[in-house]
């Protein structure tokens, strides 16, 4: 069936889509900054992978580990070195460090490495099986299941550690917090560091799942995954999920419906009816708690 | 694609060994000044002056560089043959810098100072035309190798530029090629077509392969479209399986087509795909693999694995001059269009610029390296094209396929 083949397809890319939309959703949720760069620590991720499989010859999982450990010391450096100082600044002038640095990033990169593309070595089974007709690969599933179960570890991270009621409580008000004797900087840099290392597995699955991985790869994902967060409601960790898969599979259908070319335009299109009719996306509302 | 800082690197190796190389020619210029003085210039005398503008240096130096390695040894071929009509050929290399302002100054240089015969070059597309007026201007025949865009010789009127020729075929004939491939050698009648909608190269190649196969009595089940820089094509490559082509068609460049053809296999396509010369790159192997390649086929402008006789002579006398290198299209294309140009002024019977453009335009059946042709009325070569087929990672040589 072509239809279960496509749903696939799309629940595939919206789960990288999630993935990446978490660690904007939290970062904002808890210092209110649109973090830019997120989606360079998504292509670092993806390189990180690349040179643990094929420089080193470690394993998909190992791979995984490495990069997520790499990213979310990278975050929490990008973090300290960048956004910490400029706090009590403007948003706006936060929000403009944020583009300098993922270009810094992305040209640093090309800088040390050139701007050619990079070929992911295959490390998952490639076989497939056949499901209501669909061809469903035993990479998507897994690539899936992977996804998934860091989701719901975020979730646990967040609901049921103390590091996760810091966070929230954080994101809630900040001066409250801090009276409450949590220490704040520890605790943004703790969720820099969990939602770099989530943008450090969607680049490994991102690398396993569509093979072709450049410096400048980053980009567009982050801009949809910005999309998604915004449309589940920006702040709200749920809500990126939800997005996230939303994009994707809205992304799929329009493929499928044979307007191809549309298929970026479809994306932001959606953010724009979002930001009319439902700003604060489809999880927001006032009373819900925020990360 | 090759990568900034290589090119950068390239480039600047390339600068440095040819500041060396002019200083060192200076020399030698002075020299020979002194003893031969004004004789060894002007179209009566007892040598051939065959001047070449080409990217030496520069972004696209690895193009020029290869057109002239083919050229030199079609040069020393023939003068050890004992040149054309007794007269042995001198070839007069300039660099143009990779810039098409360059290339316009180094064709006045060519033609009114060297008085050459005719021009070589340039390499790409962009400096040729740059060089056209010029050679109108002048009446100095200009030959673009490797110059396949079609307004090299067919300006926008339509009209054409009398002294501008090429060797290599022009992008849309690789559709027509392909389109032949697929329903006669193939005998397939339902194809797709997947290109890139970014590109005027691959949506020429889908025009004519388009056109082509209907006229052959095909049919086109459907009609996709990808933008460069796009990862994911699963979900249009599931809707492409829908309608159950038989063949897919997919012009594009290497990057995109490599990750498509992969997805393809992936998907469960298993029909024979094919592309255009933009296929041709060892990245493609990388990012599609092996596995996924094979049943794949492409069109280029000769193969250096065709079993023919011609080809094989000039692979090993090449490879001879050049460290075992085996030659690429562009070395390909530079020794045929000195072998044409040879042809020519046999024909013409004269080194005068108009009578060599009457021959180089009147060529019919010229068996060369890369095909054997003749020229149209817009000046495009009509000549046989070689599919190459991938085979466990490999690039094979298939067949010809004639126009």
């Amino acid at each position: 069936m072509e239809w279960v083949q496509q749903l696939v397809n799309g629940i595939s890319l919206g789960s990288i889509y999630a993935l990446i939309a978490l660690g904007y959703t939290m970062v904002y949720g808890i210092i209110k900054l649109i973090n830019f760069a997120h989606g360079d620590v998504f292509m670092i991720g993806a390189f990180i992978g690349f040179y643990a499989i094929s420089g080193w010859g470690l394993g998909f999982f190992p791979a995984l580990l490495l990069a997520m450990v790499v990213c979310a010391i990278f975050g929490v450096l990008i973090e300290r070195i960048a956004y910490k100082r400029l706090r009590n600044a403007t948003r706006i002038a936060a929000l403009i460090t944020a583009i300098g640095v993922s270009l810094l990033i992305e040209y640093s990169v090309i800088y040390f490495r050139g701007a050619q593309p990079e070929a992911y070595p295959d490390v998952l089974s490639k076989s497939t099986f056949n499901f209501l007709g669909a061809q469903i690969s035993a990479q998507s599933i897994m690539i899936l299941s992977v996804s998934l179960s860091l989701m719901i570890i975020l979730q646990f991270i967040v609901h049921k550690t103390k590091i996760g009621k810091a966070m929230r409580a954080v994101s809630h008000d900040v001066e409250a917090a801090r009276l409450m004797g949590i220490n704040v900087d520890n605790t943004i840099s703790a969720t820099f560091a969990i939602g770099s290392a989530l943008a450090g597995a969607a680049g490994v699955i991102f690398g396993v799942y569509y093979t072709k991985i450049d410096p400048l790869m980053g980009v567009i994902p982050g801009v949809k995954a910005f999309v998604a967060a915004v449309l589940g409601g920006i702040g709200i960790i749920p809500g990126a999920m939800a997005g996230g898969m939303v994009l994707g599979v809205v992304e799929s259908i329009v493929s499928a419906l044979g307007f191809s070319l549309w298929r970026d335009a479809a994306a932001f299109v959606i953010l724009i009816l979002i930001l009319i009719f439902r700003p604060s996306g489809i999880f927001g509302k006032n009373t819900r708690e925020k990360v | 694609m090759i990568s900034k800082n290589k090119l950068k690197r390239f480039a600047s190796v390339f600068l440095a060994s040819s500041l060396i190389i002019g200083a060192l020619a200076g020399c030698g210029a002075k020299d020979g000044a002194t003893s031969g003085g004004s004789s060894s210039g002007g179209k009566d005398s007892d040598v051939i002056k065959i001047g070449m503008n080409l990217e030496l240096s520069g972004g696209v130096a690895s193009y020029g560089s290869g057109v002239a390695a083919g050229a030199e040894l079609a040069i020393a071929e023939i003068n050890e043959a004992g040149g054309i009509d007794g007269k042995q050929i001198k070839p007069v290399k300039i660099d143009n810098k990779s810039d098409a302002a360059e290339a316009t100054s180094a064709a006045i240089k060519l033609a009114t100072q060297e008085k050459v015969v005719a021009q070589i070059g340039s390499a790409t597309s962009g400096n040729t035309v740059a060089a056209v007026q010029i050679a109108n201007k002048n009446k100095m025949p200009i030959i673009g190798p490797s110059a396949t865009s079609t307004t090299v010789t067919v300006n926008e009127d339509g009209s054409v530029n009398d002294y501008a020729f090429r060797t290599c075929f022009i992008d849309p004939f690789q559709g027509k090629i392909a389109a032949n491939f697929a329903t006669n050698t193939l005998k397939l009648k339902n194809v797709a077509i997947y290109a890139d909608s970014s590109s005027d190269y691959a949506k020429g190649l889908a025009k004519s392969f388009k056109e082509t196969v209907e006229a052959n009595g095909g049919k086109v089940v459907a009609e996709e479209a990808y933008i460069a820089k796009d990862t994911d094509f699963k979900s249009i490559l599931t809707r492409l399986k829908s309608k159950k082509p038989e063949f897919i068609y997919i012009p594009g460049y290497y990057e995109e087509v490599g990750l498509i053809v992969k997805q393809a296999r992936e998907a469960g396509i298993d029909v024979p795909l094919m592309g255009g010369d933009g296929w041709d790159s060892p990245k493609m192997v990388e990012l599609a693999g092996k596995d996924a390649l094979n049943n794949t086929f492409f069109t280029n402008h000769y193969s250096s694995e065709d079993p023919d006789e011609k080809i094989q002579k000039f692979v090993s006398a090449f490879k001879a001059e050049n460290k075992d290198k085996a030659p690429d299209a562009f070395n390909a294309l530079g020794y045929d269009t000195v072998y044409w140009l040879k042809d020519a002024i046999e024909r013409a019977g004269s080194t005068d610029g108009e009578a060599v453009q009457k021959a180089l335009a009147a060529t019919k059946d010229l068996p060369l390296v890369t095909g054997t042709f003749s020229v149209d009325e817009n000046h495009h070569p009509v000549k046989t094209a070689t599919v190459l087929e991938f085979k466990d990672g490999k690039q094979v040589f298939n067949s010809k396929v004639n126009p």
